[in-house]
């Protein structure tokens, strides 16, 4: 079963997520060049411009009007994502697979980025339950997505601290991972491929063909 | 997903009331798939598949904010109750979800995209309303007194029903008006070759002419040559653009620009109105696929800024007691004007204080993107949703609010009548003639 999962099947998640993030990318693409406005709207000097504004805590006004939200925000997507590429144990074995090996995280620092990004999950899925305009957009996906999401930590870290049996969490915990990155390219975390495009392309409109600003 | 709960008064609208029996939910079924399959492009398309229903856009509205925060007005509801049921049921949907999808993003939106740019992805959502409002357009489904103005627009070329020798005599009469100022005032028509062709909205000649005389006063002191077309094409206003009748949109657009190239005019200067900048400057050339105006358009705003930076106007006096604006959406946020409005308020009066949010982030006057349009049968809840932009010209404590846009003119006297604010609702061309330097040789 361990063989399995961290073996084939891991091969087949990544070009799962690759494969699909390209294909959902090269769509989205072919379908905007059918549309004449959309690249005469657009320029690399507004795009950039909007991306660093909002890409860099606090550089709008919106976020400085919800600080906690904010910090909550870049904390968890910046833990989610620089966790698991840092991580010592991955680290270690990608240096044992391929023989390539980078920097990686300090094992009490890893830990509590897992927390964080646990708990972030936890804020998002209370604030779905809570917020009343958040709760009436909100479904069963919604949840399923944050589940998802969170899932790969919470497998994680109680892989690393062997509780519940160390070999089960760990094949779950590599089960999770892989579910994750095939969601990607097909659900609505797709936004971590698409969002890059949204926002040039307000902010071309707003900067470049409106000669205004987004933030 | 549950159906979101909205609680609204009855509104009578006649053609909405009569359109809703007409449908069959085979016209329906086959104009909705026909747009979003022909008419919007992958953009639609990635914009529902990044939404992540994070809710955040709702702090923007101010239909969110003024109504207490009822969810059924947040911006993320509006595409939900629209959209969102539209592509989950493919186009099978039936008459009554249609007029509450009218009713949702033409009288419920301005589409003044501000919850576009509090959007953390940046999906601009007004763009999603304006598809509904294409949709609804297509099946017939617009409030009547919209429909009435596309009719106009159809029918004349302009937005009032003003016919040809109602519009000559009443810039003759406005030129006389101006005469009463500068004796040597003109207003030039169908002047062949002029440097500027100055345009209007059909509401300036239908019951606000005085402008026309304030203009032929200002072009005068200013020493510009200008004219006016004596035809159709003297309108710069687009209500099509809003009720999602993008054919008649780019007809008025079209004659627009060719009249003003009939006349040889090297650029046109228009009058103080935001929607029709938005119409002429972007959404119709962009329809049209020509994307830039074939001719130089400069707004009212940008035109009076020039003035006054180069001297070609002088203050005699400035207007004493502090004096407020409104921020119109599609000149400010949407064209980048904010700067020079606020040169020319310092510039002309004593004391301006300024909105809290202002330029970009001020709010809507609750008129503009045609929910004044919409008529007296959705009056109420408009005035009742600009409760936030009430509150925030209370603040000011000014005694005039000016507002360069005609929908915000209309929109911001709703405001001070409905919340007993007391202030003046002033455009600037008023300003101007109050406070401006008439040279001895000019004046009677």
């Amino acid at each position: 079963m361990y063989e399995f999962v961290s073996g084939p099947l891991v091969w087949i998640a990544f070009i799962i997520f690759i494969g699909g993030s390209l294909y959902r990318l090269l769509y989205m693409l072919s379908g905007a060049k059918k549309d004449i406005t959309l690249f005469r709207h657009m320029s690399v000097e507004h795009s950039l411009a909007s991306l660093l504004h909002w890409l860099i805590p606090f550089n709008n006004q919106y976020m400085r009007k919800r600080p906690i939200f904010t910090i909550i925000s870049f904390a968890f997507h910046i833990c989610l994502l620089v966790t698991p590429v840092f991580l010592l144990a991955h680290v270690i074995l990608f240096d044992e697979s391929w023989n390539v090996s980078w920097l990686s995280l300090p094992n009490a620092v890893a830990d509590w980025m897992t927390i964080i990004v646990v708990a972030g999950a936890v804020f998002y899925a209370y604030r779905r339950l809570t917020d009343p305009v958040v709760k009436n957009v909100t479904d069963g996906s919604d949840f399923l997505l944050l589940a998802i999401t969170a899932l790969p930590f919470i497998t994680g870290f109680l892989a690393y601290h062997q509780w519940f049996g160390s070999k089960t969490m760990l094949i779950l915990h590599i089960l999770a991972g892989e579910l994750m990155l095939i969601a990607i390219p097909f659900t609505r975390l797709s936004h971590m491929l698409f969002f890059v495009f949204t926002r040039a392309l307000f902010g071309s409109e707003q900067g470049y063909w409106k000669n205004s600003k987004d933030w | 997903m549950k159906p979101t709960i909205a609680i609204r008064e009855p509104v009578v609208d006649d053609l909405m009331d009569q359109t809703e029996k007409n449908l069959t939910e085979e016209q329906i079924e086959k104009v909705i798939n026909e747009v979003i399959d022909k008419e919007t492009s992958v953009r639609l398309w990635t914009y529902v598949n990044t939404c992540i229903h994070c809710g955040l856009c709702s702090e923007a509205c101010h239909w969110f904010l003024s109504n207490d925060r009822d969810v059924s007005f947040a911006p993320v509801t509006k595409v939900k109750d629209t959209l969102w049921v539209m592509l989950e049921k493919k186009g099978k949907v039936d008459a009554a979800f249609i007029k509450r999808c009218s009713q949702i993003s033409h009288t419920e939106c301005n589409v003044c995209r501000r919850c576009g740019m509090y959007c953390p992805f940046g999906i601009d959502i007004a763009y999603m309303m304006l598809i509904v409002r294409r949709i609804c357009a297509r099946l017939e489904m617009v409030p009547l007194y919209l429909q009435d103005t596309v009719n106009s627009h159809a029918a004349t070329m302009n937005q009032m029903w003003v016919k040809p020798d109602e519009w000559i005599d009443t810039l003759q009469w406005q030129e006389e008006e101006g005469q009463g100022y500068v004796p040597s005032a003109r207003l030039p028509l169908e002047k062949e070759g002029s440097e500027v062709m100055y345009s209007v909205i059909g509401p300036e000649p239908k019951f606000l002419a005085q402008l026309l005389g304030n203009i032929t006063i200002i072009m005068k002191v200013a020493g510009i040559d200008w004219t006016m077309p004596a035809t159709a094409g003297w309108d710069n206003s687009n209500m099509a653009m809003y009720s999602g009748d993008f054919e008649v949109m780019a007809r008025v657009e079209r004659l627009h620009y060719e009249t003003a190239q009939r006349l040889k005019v090297k650029k046109i200067v228009m009058g103080e109105c935001g929607h029709a900048f938005r119409g002429a400057e972007y959404d119709g050339p962009t329809w049209l696929g020509w994307m830039r105006p074939p001719i130089e358009l400069v707004h009212a705003v940008s035109f009076y800024y020039d003035l006054l930076m180069s001297g070609r106007i002088k203050i005699a006096k400035k207007i004493e007691g502090p004096i407020t604006a409104q921020y119109p959406c599609n000149i400010i946020r949407n064209a980048g004007l904010g700067s020079k409005l606020r040169y020319i308020m310092n510039a002309v009066c004593e004391e301006f204080v300024d909105l809290v949010p202002n330029d970009r982030h001020a709010f809507c006057c609750n008129a503009g993107g045609d929910t004044i349009n919409c008529g007296p049968p959705w009056k109420k809840i408009r005035v009742q949703s600009a409760r936030i932009q009430s509150e925030n010209f209370k603040r000011t404590g000014a005694h005039t609010i000016v507002t360069p846009c005609h929908n915000c003119h209309s929109g911001v006297e709703d405001i001070v009548d409905g919340y007993k604010l007391g202030m003046h609702v002033k455009f600037f061309s008023e300003l101007l003639v109050e406070a401006m330097e008439i040279p001895e040789d000019l004046k009677p």
